[in-house]
């Protein structure tokens, strides 16, 4: 390796003693493959929180110790401690949930679960309030229908994403099938999960507890994804690995473009941090995709920068290294990449209603906002799940497919959208259609400020400027977040929110209507006033000198509103 | 720190222990030390000077032949969001310590807002959080140094290095309000506040330079002046000279009352502080307060109105002149009525056959279901003499509430932990006398007629023997002052039983127990929620439980308290007990209840249920 790569400063990767790096990386080695005193804690009767070094550890295993941030102050007068509670997400590649499976996690949301569940930007489902001592029960109950959430959070590779565009069904089963295969080979491999979750033995064994990960794991987590043109709907520009499908003139996968070094996470008032778009290095054929995925993950795990966590995302290592740099240290390991095929993005948005895919089948995309299931929606959509004979796709914009539908039994479905009223979720503006939310307050600790419990309100205030100026029915897309973080992707957004302090946000523009393009800094810190009064004044601008088809994105950029963003390094000069 | 050392100064062992003990260092650590061995390097170098301890920085005491210094006391408190004001402190702590200041080092999650009184130069360091607030951490600093409870700071000198973020609207908020408040409650500014936006390096530095450079000079002169005057502490456990009694309460005021019972409790619990300020009355562990409680004036008005007399009109009891109104309210009991009142009340309304006619038992559910004004409301009679009305009542007797506080951690304090009796009799809200007073009426500021109740059989051991306390609901009370007073003058080991409805919303005290397992006060603690799961849990099965340990305790002389409910709890505690001395020492059950009378006769397992 050392002969044919070009040499790179090492002082900060997984080359060091662990003291040179972060308190993290003593943590995750210490941990006993993710163990901790997880299993202890859960015991102790006298907190409803876990010791703060498994509340890291237990992110391994998909679990986030979080706390009703709004009555905690409340409950420090009263002498009671925070509202503890925890948040489990669920394993879920490419978003597939069989009806059996949907039940399943619908009965625990009821009765873990505050009878809420939350259906994320990354296909998957979110349990939220659940109390120290449901956790056991609740994924014992995901594994009755052979579901898990192991690497759902932490270091390590996260939920494999995969498009639910029905355009092409066949190729999309086939991408939903690998999205599954590349997510079981690169979770990590202990049995840490089985013994503390499912009260296993611990089995004593001379093989490496995680031949890939060692004792370390990744330097922060690694997300991977799949897309098929012209629909970018899982926001490959997002992905720290994107693969997106190249189709032969036979129709089907002929390999992929690989892109590398997506990742929205910023801080503000930290110029060194930034979102970034992937960039596209090569094509490979299907035969190739778990050796390249090993290489580029192997690159990063060796690589990436584990002294400042703030520095240690895939994106960072390849700016730090540089883009050639790094390709050529994943060709070193999986051999030469072809040259990128051609393609074309036109839209990441979901497709609302009926769709026909060609192969007999029917889909209907059902508008769920900001992925917050309800009692009341969880017993509707079970009347589905109860008759439905396909299965259920979650959207990576929040949304509900009921996907696989006979045309013999679509009647029935109809009927069963209508009589539950699910149906009118449809029938919304287009830019709410084309908004997403993350969960903020009051559970998230991350959070300055509201989001998915403001965002519905803000959006009804600003639907009125578009009708003002005629724009309703214009496709926008608008993003927020409790924080910059960036869980709803807001960085890629023709309008991006993140708050700063409640009521507060920073307000983004110049995002490309499809994901391809960062957006900028527009204003700071702002309050609804001011933020309602920017976009009057620039959709103003935008409905009377726009040019035909014209994004609203591309216009603010053309219009000298705001600097386009070239490169995610860029954004914040 | 030592900055004029190299590596090579220390010996090939030492330099490994430093190294060994690097490595294992998160940077919290790193930085702690670093302050711990500065702290230690002055202490080492100076010849005199006090040296001062806190949960931060432990600067060993120097023992020297020189004459202490009048220096006053220097503490540097930080109050961090990210950390910033932490790594601030740390650095400023070690600049003081260099220039021969003996700075106490603390962080404001372990900082005791009591303590704030007895400061005489402070150093803060605050960040702001959100719209002008501080951190989470400080919030119950500055609840107290903003509240009505803040003390006179008139003996303080400070200043104050603000920290924020200059695109937020409040920007430095937290030590804007801090340096207002200070100025109000009568400190003396050292000099004037700076405000640090996101860059606040070269600011901050400034700032610690000139109030460093101060400090020093200020110090330096002192050293040539006279030794310090030695502060005398008066003792907290003074004999109880007060003039205030049963007879004669003390109107206390009420500091504070607060539900403890968090949100969506089938519990209302109150924690009442109550103030003995001048009033010469002291207590120990153990004690009960006497409240002489009043009735509801809604109560008195809607008795007046039921026999239509007049509130005003004139009345005298024991001697003297009062209203009708008054005298109901606080002076006779209007509740629950009495045989004797029904006898009263059957002669003046010619209704005696009625109640005559009634067996005992039927008596006494009558008097259950219905209280003094359903009977004047069922029988009603006008124009009654108002003296004639009183002479069938009972006198208000005051209620008794086990202390749940140490005089020496709230000097001049009682608190009371209530839950009131509530329930609805002939449609109406009804509730106890004194636990409704409490709880609605004994609001911050209101005066409450106090007095002491010694219950000498009630006390902690007097050498220190671990201790096991058994208490649910309101009976953890007295543990909590046992508690307190350990915290303050040191004990054996302990066993905490907390018996309550849900652990959510109903663990008493928790944040206070939990506290005290980390700092070593108590040795451990089992809890039982009834409604938590689907089957009830009661203390009793959580000691029975733990049988083998807490044989072996009692074996070792540990004495076990009981307090809380006596109709099911006590019975059942008390049975569970027997059974584990049965079982664990292979005895009969009548030697396993002498076992229990021993320990009761040797003061060893004592009692206060109600």
């Amino acid at each position: 390796m050392a002969n044919t790569l070009p040499p790179t400063d090492r002082s900060c990767d997984i080359s060091q003693p662990l003291e040179r790096l972060s308190s993290d990386e003593s943590l995750k080695t210490e941990s006993d493959y993710l163990r901790g005193t997880i299993a202890l804690g859960l015991l102790d009767r006298i907190t409803s929180a876990v010791p703060g070094n498994d509340i890291k550890l237990m992110k391994f295993h998909g679990i986030y110790e979080q706390d009703d941030r709004e009555i905690r102050d409340e409950r420090r007068r009263q002498k009671l401690e925070p509202a503890f509670q925890f948040m489990i997400r669920v394993r879920l590649p490419g978003g597939i949930c069989t009806t059996e499976r949907w039940l399943k996690i619908s009965e625990l949301a009821c009765a873990h679960g505050n009878e809420t569940l939350r259906m994320t930007t990354r296909q998957t489902f979110q349990f939220h309030w659940v109390l120290k001592q449901n956790i056991v029960p609740l994924i014992r109950g995901l594994h009755e229908v052979l579901l898990d959430t192991v690497a759902a959070c932490g270091d390590d590779s996260r939920g494999v994403m995969a498009t639910v565009n029905p355009q092409f069904p066949a190729l999309q089963a086939e991408l939903a099938a690998l999205a599954k295969t590349v997510s079981d080979h690169v979770i990590p491999k202990t049995r840490a999960y089985h013994e503390i979750w499912y009260g296993e033995e611990r089995i004593a064994s001379s093989e490496p507890e995680e031949p890939f990960y060692g004792q370390t794991y990744m330097p922060r987590k690694f997300k991977i994804g799949f897309v098929i043109p012209p629909n970018n709907d899982i926001d490959i520009y997002a992905q720290d690995l994107g693969y997106i499908a190249i189709i032969g003139e036979d129709g089907k996968i002929a390999g992929f473009n690989v892109a590398i070094g997506g990742g929205m996470g910023r801080t503000d008032k930290a110029p060194h941090t930034y979102p970034r778009t992937a960039s596209v290095i090569g094509f490979i054929t299907p035969d190739r995709l778990i050796s390249v995925t090993e290489a580029v993950m192997g690159v990063q795990r060796d690589y990436g920068n584990r002294a400042d966590r703030s520095r240690a995302r895939f994106k960072y290592t390849i700016d730090d290294k540089g883009l050639d740099w790094i390709k050529l240290a994943i060709e070193d390991r999986a051999g030469p990449l072809e040259s990128a095929r051609p393609y074309d993005f036109t839209s990441n948005a979901d497709i609302y209603g009926w769709i026909e895919s060609g192969d007999g089948f029917h889909h209907f995309t059902l508008f769920i906002e900001n992925g917050r299931l309800n009692r009341d929606m969880l017993d509707k959509i079970a009347q589905i799940a109860h008759v439905h004979k396909g299965h259920f796709r979650l959207t990576p914009n929040q949304n509900l497919m009921i996907a696989n539908v006979a045309m013999a039994d679509k009647p029935e479905i109809e009927a069963l959208l209508r009589e539950t009223g699910l149906i009118a979720f449809n029938e919304r503006s287009v830019l709410r259609l084309n908004s997403m939310a993350c969960v903020a307050l009051p559970t998230c600790g991350l959070a300055m400020a509201d989001s998915e419990r403001y965002l519905p309100d803000l959006i009804t205030k600003i639907e009125g400027i578009l009708t003002r100026y005629n724009l309703q029915n214009e496709p926008i897309t608008l993003r927020m977040t409790g924080c910059p973080n960036g869980c709803s992707r807001p960085f890629i957004a023709e309008i991006g929110l993140t708050g700063r302090a409640p009521g507060k946000y920073n307000l983004y523009l110049g995002g490309g209507f499809h994901g391809q393009r960062l957006n900028r800094l527009y204003r700071e810190n702002i309050g609804e006033p001011a933020i309602l009064e920017t976009l009057n004044e620039v959709l103003g601008r935008y409905a009377t000198e726009r040019l035909p088809d014209e994004h609203f994105g591309d216009f603010t950029i053309r219009a000298g509103i705001i600097r386009e963003v070239t490169e995610g390094r860029f954004s914040n000069d | 720190m030592a900055s004029q050392l190299s590596r090579g100064t220390l010996t090939a062992e030492q330099w490994q222990l430093v190294e060994a003990l690097g490595s294992s260092l998160t940077p919290e650590h790193a930085y702690w030390i670093s302050g711990y061995f500065a702290g230690l390097g002055s202490a080492l170098l100076r010849s005199s000077g006090t040296v001062s301890q806190s949960p931060d920085v432990c600067i060993p005491p120097v023992v020297t032949q020189a004459e202490p210094v009048a220096a006053r006391s220097l503490t540097i408190l930080h109050i961090s969001e990210t950390g910033n004001s932490t790594e601030l402190a740390i650095r400023l702590a070690a600049l003081a310590v260099e220039q021969g200041l003996s700075p106490t080092l603390v962080g404001i999650a372990d900082y005791k807002v009591r303590k704030l009184k007895e400061e005489q130069d402070l150093l803060i360091i605050t960040s702001t959080h959100g719209e002008g607030d501080p951190p989470q951490s400080g919030m119950e600093f500055f609840e107290f140094v903003e509240g009505r409870k803040a003390p006179s700071l008139s003996g303080l000198r400070y200043a104050i290095l603000a920290l924020g973020d200059m695109s937020y609207e409040h920007f430095c908020g937290a030590g804007k309000r801090l340096d207002e408040r200070f100025e109000a409650l009568g400190a003396k500014r050292l000099q004037p506040r700076v405000d640090c936006d996101v860059d606040y390096e070269d600011p901050a530095a400034v700032w610690s330079t000139g109030i460093l450079a101060l400090l020093a000079a200020e110090q330096a002169s002192a050293i040539s002046s006279v030794a310090s005057p030695s502060k005398t502490t008066g003792g907290t456990q003074q004999a109880n000279n007060s003039v205030y009694s049963k007879r004669n309460p003390f109107p206390a005021t009420v500091i504070d009352n607060i539900v403890l019972s968090g949100r969506g409790s089938t519990r209302e619990t109150h924690h009442i502080e109550i103030s003995l300020a001048d009033s010469g009355l002291t207590y120990e562990p153990g004690d009960a307060l006497g409240i002489a409680a009043h009735n509801d004036p809604a109560m008195v008005e809607a008795l007046l109105a039921a026999l239509s007399m007049n509130p005003d009109a004139p009345l005298t009891v024991k001697g003297q002149t009062t209203t009708l109104f008054d005298a109901l309210g606080k002076s006779f009991e209007i509740t629950t009525a009495t045989l004797r009142f029904l006898d009263h009340w059957g002669e003046l309304t010619g209704t005696t056959d009625i109640f005559s006619a009634m067996d005992n038992t039927k008596r006494a559910a009558f008097l259950h279901d219905n209280h003094i004004i359903d009977i004047i409301r069922a029988y009603p009679l006008k124009g009654l003499d108002p003296q004639r009305f009183v002479d069938g009542l009972r006198p208000l007797q005051p209620r008794l509430y086990s202390i749940a506080s140490s005089l020496s951690i709230c000097p001049d304090e009682a608190h009371i932990t209530i839950a009131p009796v509530r329930y609805k009799l002939h449609g109406e809200p009804r509730s106890g006398v004194a636990s409704g007073h409490l709880a609605d009426r004994a609001i911050a500021d209101s005066v409450l007629p106090v007095y002491i109740q010694s219950n000498p059989h009630f006390r902690l051991p007097s050498n220190g023997e671990p201790i096991i306390m058994i208490g649910a609901g309101t009976g953890v009370a007295p543990y909590r002052a046992f508690m307190q007073e350990r915290e303050a003058n040191g004990g054996g080991r302990s066993w905490m039983f907390f018996g309550e409805r849900n652990f959510r919303t109903d663990f008493l005290y928790q944040t206070e127990w939990q506290d005290w397992l980390k700092n070593g006060v108590l040795t451990k603690m089992e809890v039982a929620f009834s409604r938590d799961g689907a089957e009830k849990v009661y203390v009793q099965h959580r000691i029975y439980e733990h049988a083998h340990d807490v044989y072996a305790w009692l074996e070792e002389g540990a004495y076990i308290y009981l307090c809380g409910d006596a109709s099911h709890m006590a019975p059942d505690v008390h049975n569970i007990l027997v059974t584990v001395i049965e079982e664990q020492a292979s005895v009969q059950r009548e030697e396993a209840e002498e076992y229990l009378r021993d320990l009761q006769r040797d003061g060893r397992y004592q009692r206060d249920v109600y």
